[in-house]
């Protein structure tokens, strides 16, 4: 590849560059500009008479003493009670990428070894179930809730995702085994292990990289979920995404509106610093059902 | 694999998939054909010194005894979906005869709560693929070109937009395109129009959603496309070089025939996962002149006290047909891929 990159036309490098440059700007300035703005103050974030005020923190001198200021990081956590929010995230994702790969990994891999014409059925089942729309599954979700008592609480929401996410991580970890080869557990069949045990100690030590993928995208799905987790908790259990948008709609923190944009810096890093350690596996799960068609 | 072993190894996965998404698409129909039970009005005297009066108000007692009794509501048939916020043929009949040119009966047609929302989500749907696949193909494209070194990072900033939430990343472009932030303020200065505002007529918020999508998409597509391009066979483009192709002819003859197949997954997946559109319209607060479906089911069920389970549940189904209708192509894909793999 290196010898043939040396052949492009120099106008066409320069041209690349700068097209490459422009959409990096457009893909990464806002979060820039949104974490440098978390620590001003709101009339220096939306200043109305200069927007060089939110680079330079003018107002926020003036109210604050600094040009910079953690003050809405610290009210959010703490008055705003985000240290809940986030706690909460953390349990249902946790538990979320648990359980569904539990799950995923065992259906996929009788879904991948099994010979029978109802493994493809049940495939294209997964494929119309994933494509169903969250909030229309959720509209069916509330009334049976409501009438079981079991609204609002945490371990609905981690089944309720759990479900959700089962389609997509069913198809991934499929694809992912069809590509381990039979013989490896059909040699341990043939030496007398039951299925159970040549899924346990001939499968299980090769299937990391295909768990690491999957779980990386019940994770995503877990801690981005806004749909479910709104309508499906109650206040006091809000995780970090409607914990945002708690933040706007209510009146009684219309002051405080820098508290959504300090949370939504503190809500982001995180995931950001985990998909960039991740980053080759995202992608070979996001590639993984198109390249081969 | 026996089939006992099978269902065993399956049956958790099942399970969940069967309770969680199976009923509750069959829960949702069934609570679609049921209306929020009526009020019961009792008539009450009452008297003051200056003579009596009779008073209707809601019976509280009778009006929760009925509630306990029919949890659902009272059985309404197909009757919800008819009604005004829905398929309305009442009004759509009386509009027809009514109204005196086409101009004026889809004027009508569109200001109905569901066909505005089919409208925005559609729009939506196919204002923002054709850009995504376009952009996406040429950032691959472009990505591919560059030193091996570079590749990592760049390709990790290029994907942020598609990692956060939907919520997350409308609110972040929000703020910067209100009045009084960076974009808003030097769009104003560059039109030199201070009242100008993105969120001042529908057609300007209808394009700053569209943009977003764009923006939140093209990650998804340069990804898939970016695989795609190390699967282009090397011969043929070795070959077309030797012969004097240029880099375009390379382009346009090899790599876009290669990747067409990749291309329709795109669009197909964009348009599937861009008519559940509904977190983009809270991000950018457009609730006022941009509604899609999936948003008014959520506005439905918004309520804490009073949420129209019968209403969400037939603008459900009517949600689950329209995704149907996206979704054959794709099963007709997969199914025909299966037939070839065995």
């Amino acid at each position: 590849m290196e010898s043939k990159i040396n052949r492009y036309s120099k106008q066409l490098i320069i041209f690349n560059s700068l097209f490459i440059i422009v959409w990096l700007v457009i893909s990464v300035f806002p979060f820039i500009w949104t974490f440098w703005g978390s620590f001003k103050v709101k009339a220096d974030f939306f200043s109305r008479a200069d927007w060089m005020f939110a680079v330079t923190g003018v107002n926020t001198l003036i109210e604050t003493g600094d040009t910079s200021t953690v003050k809405a990081y610290v009210e959010s956590w703490t008055e705003g009670e985000f240290w809940k929010a986030a706690m909460n995230t953390i349990i249902i994702t946790v538990s979320v990428v648990a359980i569904s790969l539990f799950l995923g990994t065992l259906g996929a891999y009788a879904l991948s070894r099994s010979t029978y014409k109802y493994t493809f059925w049940i495939l294209i089942a997964a494929l119309i179930f994933r494509a169903m729309p969250h909030i229309t599954l959720v509209s069916g979700y509330l009334f049976p809730f409501f009438q079981l008592n079991v609204w609002g609480i945490l371990p609905t929401t981690i089944i309720v995702l759990v479900a959700i996410n089962q389609p997509f991580t069913l198809w991934l970890l499929y694809s992912f085994f069809k590509t381990v080869p039979k013989e490896l557990d059909e040699s341990a069949l043939i030496d007398g292990c039951s299925y159970f045990q040549a899924f346990r100690y001939v499968i299980m030590p090769v299937m990391w990289p295909g768990v690491v993928t999957a779980g990386l995208f019940s994770m995503m799905l877990a801690y981005n979920d806004f749909t479910v987790t709104s309508l499906l908790l109650n206040q006091q259990n809000y995780t970090m995404v409607p914990k945002i948008n708690a933040y706007l709609g209510t009146i009684e923190h219309s002051g405080n509106y820098m508290w959504a944009v300090s949370s939504v810096v503190s809500a982001t890093a995180p995931l950001f610093m985990i998909i960039m350690f991740f980053q080759r596996q995202l992608i070979s799960g996001l590639t993984a059902g198109a390249v081969k068609g | 694999m026996p089939h006992r072993t099978f269902f065993w190894f399956f049956f958790p996965s099942g399970l969940a998939m069967l309770l969680f998404i199976g009923l509750p698409i069959i829960s949702s129909f069934f609570q679609s054909l049921h209306i929020e039970p009526e009020q019961i009005l009792m008539e009450v005297e009452k008297c003051d010194p200056f003579g009596c009066k009779t008073e209707t108000k809601v019976d509280i007692e009778a009006t929760s005894k009925l509630q306990e009794e029919q949890p659902l509501g009272r059985f309404n048939g197909l009757g919800t979906y008819g009604d005004r916020n829905h398929l309305a043929f009442d009004e759509i009949k009386e509009a027809w005869s009514n109204s005196s040119s086409m101009a004026e009966f889809t004027d009508i047609l569109l200001n109905l709560p569901f066909y505005k929302a089919l409208l925005f989500t559609l729009t939506f749907c196919f204002a923002v693929t054709p850009p995504v696949v376009v952009l996406g193909f040429i950032v691959a494209l472009s990505i591919n070109t560059i030193t091996k070194s570079l590749k990592g990072p760049t390709i990790f900033g290029v994907i942020l937009p598609m990692i956060v939430t939907p919520l997350i990343g409308s609110l972040v472009l929000f703020w910067m395109i209100d009045a009084k932030g960076i974009l808003g303020a030097t769009i104003q200065y560059l039109f030199d129009d201070p009242n100008l505002s993105l969120k001042s007529s529908s057609q300007l918020t209808w394009i700053t959603l569209i943009i977003y999508g764009i923006w939140h998409n093209t990650p998804f597509a340069f990804v898939v496309f970016y695989a795609a391009l190390q699967t282009v066979p090397q011969d043929p483009i070795e070959a077309a070089i030797i012969d004097g192709a240029t880099r375009y002819e390379r382009v346009r003859h090899i790599v876009i025939p290669h990747l067409y197949p990749v291309a329709t997954f795109i669009i197909l997946i964009c348009l599937m996962d861009n008519f559940r559109v509904l977190e983009p319209i809270i991000g950018f607060a457009a609730e006022g002149v941009a509604q899609s479906l999936s948003w008014m089911i959520y506005n439905d069920l918004r309520s804490e006290n009073k949420m129209l389970f019968g209403s969400a549940g037939a603008t459900s189904m009517l949600t689950i047909i329209g995704v149907a209708f996206l979704l054959t192509p794709v099963l007709i894909r997969t199914w025909r891929e299966f037939r070839t793999e065995r």
